[in-house]
C-alpha cells in the first residue's frame, strides 16, 4: 500500500491528535508519533478515526456542523472562488474525491499543513507551504456542485439532480463569457488573508490532480470599516455599502437560505444554492457621474448607506415614500427600488475584484464577485428579472460570468463532504 | 521513512503492539529498531544499478543517433539543400530532446547547440554569440537560405561530437533520472506548449513528443521499482502518459511528422498543457522509490 493511501486511510479514521496521545499513554512517544505519521499505530488500535476541528486554533471557523462554513460565517476580507470541471468517470471516484478533500479542508481550517507526513526530500512537499506560519485566518471552505455534474452520464447522478438546480435564464444586458461561466464543482475559500484563501484552493486542486481541472477562478477582497469595535457593512468599488439587507439570525436564515426538509431534493436539506456572478463595474464611467446621479442609481446615500431621504443605513427602505410633488423619493428605476419590488430575499456575500486591464479597451477589469446564497435560485432570478432592463445601474455594469451550485448540507463528525448526495440511491 | 521511525519510537517507549495488522510494517520492525531514515546514496544507488545502467545505454544511444542525424543535417546545410535540411531538422533534434537531462549537464555545450536568441538576450548577449540549431533554423525558415550558415553548421557538428564524447563521464544517479523526467515535462510546459522553442520552424510538437518520450523512458526503466512501492502510482502514470500521447497523436501526420504549431488552436494547446500538468503531479512522486 502506498504512503499516500496509508495516510488517507488514517485521515479517514476517527481520532484526534489529543486522543492519540491518550491512546498511546506515553506523552513523549505520542508527540514523536504525531510528528512522524500515525498510519500504522492507528490501524493497530482498530479505531475509527477522523480529523477534527481544533477548537483551540486561533481565528478558527469550524468545519463540522449542520451547515457548511462560508455561508452564515461572518464575511471575511478575502475570497478565492474556483469553478472546477471533473475528470473522474464514476460516481465512486467522485465520492472518493470528496472523501479525500474532507480532512484536507479541516486541516487547513485548523491553520495546519495538509499533511503530517515526514518529508521525503526527493519528492515535492505535500503541502505547497505558502500558508505556513499563518494561523487559520478564519478560513472557510464551501463546496457545491453544478448542473453539468449531473449531466455527465458516466457519473450516473441524473436522478439525484435537484429540480431547483437549473441554468440561470438570460438576463437583459448579460454578456457572459464562457471563460467565466459554469463548472461541475465550486470551491469558495474565504479567509481574512488573501494567501490563506488562495492556498486552500491551490492545495485542494493539487491534491485532486488528474481528477479535476480548474475551469475558472476569481480572487476578491472586502474591507470593513470598524465603528465602536463593530465591523460595518463593506463597500463595493462604487463605494456603496453592499449586503445591508442580508438575513440574520436562525429563523431568518431558515426562511431565506437553508433548505428545509421537503423543500428540495432530500440530500439538499440544510444545504443551500450558491449563485455567483462576475460583474464588471465600469469604474471609468461611474467616476464621471455626479454624486446625485450615483445615489439615485442605487437608491441609497453613498456616505451613510441610508435609503434616500433617510439618515441611517438600517432605516427601513419603504419604497412607497413620495415627495410633496408625488414623486417616489427612491426612484423607480433605482437598483434598490427594483430589487425590493421582487419581494424575494437572498443572502449576499459579495467581494470586489480587480484583475488587471482589459486588453481591448484599456479599462480596469474590476468589479464584483457577486455571491448570493438562497434556498432556491429562483429567489435570485426574481430579483434579477425585476432589475431587468430598467435598472439604472445597468449603465455602469456588465455581467461577464455566472454559475449556480448546489451547496451540500454541513458535515457531521466522521462523515465527509457531500455524503448526503452519495448516500441517496 | 515514517513507519520505520514510528515503530522504533514505539518500541523505545515500551508500548506493546499486539494488534498489528499491517504485515509490511511488522516485517520492518526488527531490522530498523535503531535506524531513522535511510537516504544513504551509495546503498540506494547500488540497489538501482540496473536502472542506472539501462538509462545510460538509452542516453548514449540517443546521443549517438543525434550525432549521426546532425551530421546529415550539417551536410544538407553545407550542400545548400534547403528542403532536405528543413526535413531533417525536427527529427535530428528529437534525439537531443529525449536525452536532455543528460545533454544539459554541460552548461557550455547545451547553449552552443540549443540556445534560442531569446535565451542569449536574456543573458545580455547578442546575436553574434548565437550558434547551434536555432541559429540555422532562423536561416532556413526566416531567410529561406543555407548561405552563410556553413561555419555555424560545422561548429554544430563539432559541438555534437564533443557532447557525445563527454556524456560518457556523466555520473548518472537515480536522482538525476527522476529530476530529469520532471525537467523534461517542465520544458514542455514552459516553452514547447507556448511555441517558444521553435519560433521560426514551428516544429515544437516534435520537441514536445521527444520530451515526453524521454520522461516516459525514465518511468519505464523505474517502473518495476515504483510498482514494488506503489502499484497505483504505476497505473496512474501509465494512464497519464497515454492521455498525453493520445492527444499528441491527433496532431501527428501519417509519416511520423507533426503539424505546425501554428495550426494549433487555443483549445488544443490548453488541452495539451492540462494533460502535461496532470502527468507532472504523479511523475513527481517517483522519488518514493528512494525512501
Amino acid at each position: 500500500m502506498s504512503k499516500t493511501n496509508v495516510d488517507e486511510k488514517f485521515l479517514d479514521k476517527k481520532i484526534t491528535r489529543r486522543q492519540m496521545l491518550k491512546l498511546t499513554g506515553v506523552g513523549v512517544a505520542g508527540l514523536a508519533i504525531g510528528a512522524s505519521g500515525l498510519g500504522g499505530v492507528l490501524s493497530a488500535f482498530g479505531e475509527e478515526l477522523f480529523v477534527d476541528d481544533d477548537t483551540t486554533a486561533t481565528n478558527k471557523v469550524n468545519f463540522y456542523g449542520k451547515h457548511q462554513s462560508g455561508i452564515a460565517t461572518a464575511v471575511q476580507t478575502n475570497i478565492y472562488f474556483a469553478a472546477l470541471n471533473v475528470l473522474v468517470n464514476s460516481k465512486q471516484e467522485l465520492q472518493e474525491l470528496f472523501k479525500m478533500w474532507t480532512p484536507l479542508a479541516i486541516r487547513m481550517m485548523n491553520g495546519e499543513s495538509i499533511s503530517m507526513e515526514k518529508q521525503n526530500d526527493l519528492i515535492p512537499p505535500k503541502d505547497t507551504g505558502e500558508a505556513q506560519g499563518l494561523d487559520a485566518r478564519n478560513l472557510s471552505i464551501t463546496f457545491g456542485v453544478g448542473l453539468s455534474l449531473f449531466e455527465k452520464q458516466e457519473l450516473g447522478l441524473a436522478s439525484l439532480k435537484p429540480a431547483e438546480l437549473k441554468d440561470l435564464p438570460h438576463f437583459p444586458k448579460d454578456q457572459l463569457d464562457e471563460a467565466y461561466t459554469g463548472g461541475d464543482i465550486c470551491i469558495q475559500a474565504c479567509a481574512d488573508d488573501p494567501q490563506v484563501a488562495f492556498h486552500a484552493v491551490r492545495n485542494l486542486v493539487r491534491a485532486a490532480s488528474g481528477k479535476v481541472t480548474i475551469k475558472w477562478s476569481q480572487a476578491g477582497f472586502n474591507s470593513f470599516p470598524v465603528e465602536k469595535g463593530k465591523k460595518q457593512t463593506p463597500r463595493n468599488l462604487f463605494a456603496f455599502k453592499d449586503g445591508t439587507e442580508n438575513p440574520s439570525g436562525e429563523k431568518d436564515m431558515n426562511e431565506v437560505v437553508w433548505v428545509q426538509p421537503g423543500e428540495s431534493t432530500s440530500w439538499m436539506t440544510s444545504g443551500t444554492y450558491l449563485v455567483v456572478r462576475r460583474i464588471q463595474l465600469h469604474l471609468e464611467t461611474w467616476d464621471r457621474t455626479s454624486l446625485k446621479e450615483q445615489e439615485k442609481t442605487f437608491g441609497r446615500h453613498r456616505e451613510s448607506g441610508a435609503p434616500l431621504g433617510k439618515r441611517n443605513e438600517f432605516d427601513g427602505m419603504e419604497i412607497e415614500r413620495k415627495d410633496e410633488n408625488g414623486n417616489y423619493i427612491v426612484p423607480e428605476n433605482s437598483h434598490v427600488f427594483l430589487a425590493k419590488q421582487a419581494k424575494a430575499r437572498i443572502m449576499r456575500r459579495s467581494y470586489s475584484y480587480s484583475s488587471g486591464i482589459i486588453d481591448s479597451t484599456g479599462a480596469y477589469d474590476a468589479g464584483l464577485v457577486f455571491v448570493s446564497f438562497q434556498k432556491d435560485p429562483e429567489q435570485f432570478i426574481k430579483i434579477q428579472n425585476a432589475l431587468g432592463r430598467l435598472d439604472k445601474l445597468n449603465e455602469y455594469i456588465t455581467h461577464r460570468g455566472s454559475g449556480v451550485f448546489a451547496c451540500f448540507p454541513g458535515v457531521k463528525k466522521g462523515s465527509y463532504i457531500g455524503e448526503a448526495l452519495f448516500n441517496t440511491l | 521513512m515514517k513507519t520505520k521511525s514510528l515503530f522504533a519510537i514505539l518500541i523505545a517507549g515500551g508500548v506493546l503492539m499486539t494488534g498489528c495488522n499491517n504485515s509490511e510494517d511488522a516485517k520492518q520492525v526488527d531490522s530498523t529498531v535503531s535506524t531513522e531514515k535511510t537516504t544513504n546514496n551509495e546503498t540506494t544507488n547500488a540497489n538501482l544499478q540496473k536502472e542506472i545502467d539501462a538509462y545510460k545505454v538509452f542516453a548514449l544511444d540517443q546521443l549517438d543517433q543525434f550525432t549521426i542525424e546532425t551530421e546529415k543535417f550539417v551536410q544538407a546545410v553545407k550542400a545548400g539543400d534547403l528542403e532536405k535540411a528543413k526535413e531533417i531538422y525536427p527529427h535530428a533534434r528529437m534525439y537531443f530532446e529525449r536525452s536532455e537531462p543528460i545533454a544539459e549537464s554541460f552548461g557550455d555545450l547545451d547553449p552552443r547547440i540549443d540556445a534560442r536568441l531569446a535565451d542569449l538576450e536574456a543573458e545580455g548577449q547578442g546575436e553574434e554569440s548565437w550558434t547551434g540549431y536555432h541559429k540555422i533554423e532562423y536561416g532556413l525558415w526566416e531567410e529561406n537560405t543555407t548561405k552563410g550558415y556553413e561555419a555555424i553548421a560545422d561548429q554544430l557538428l563539432a559541438d555534437s561530437k564533443e557532447l557525445r564524447a563527454r556524456v560518457e563521464t556523466v555520473d548518472v544517479t537515480p536522482e538525476l533520472m527522476m529530476t530529469g523526467a520532471i525537467d523534461l515535462l517542465n520544458e514542455v510546459s514552459t516553452s514547447k506548449i507556448t511555441g517558444e522553442e521553435e519560433i521560426y520552424s514551428h516544429t515544437d510538437l516534435y520537441d514536445f513528443k521527444a520530451n515526453i518520450e524521454g520522461a516516459e523512458k525514465i518511468f519505464t526503466i523505474l517502473e518495476e521499482q515504483i510498482s514494488n512501492k506503489d502499484p497505483e502510482l504505476v497505473k496512474n502514470l501509465s494512464d497519464k502518459f497515454k492521455t498525453v500521447n493520445d492527444l499528441l497523436a491527433k496532431f501527428e501526420t501519417n509519416d511520423g511528422n507533426f503539424v505546425s504549431y501554428s495550426q494549433l488552436t487555443k483549445e488544443d494547446t490548453k488541452q495539451l498543457a492540462i494533460a502535461v500538468n496532470q502527468l507532472g503531479e504523479p511523475l513527481s512522486q517517483m522519488g518514493i522509490i528512494l525512501e
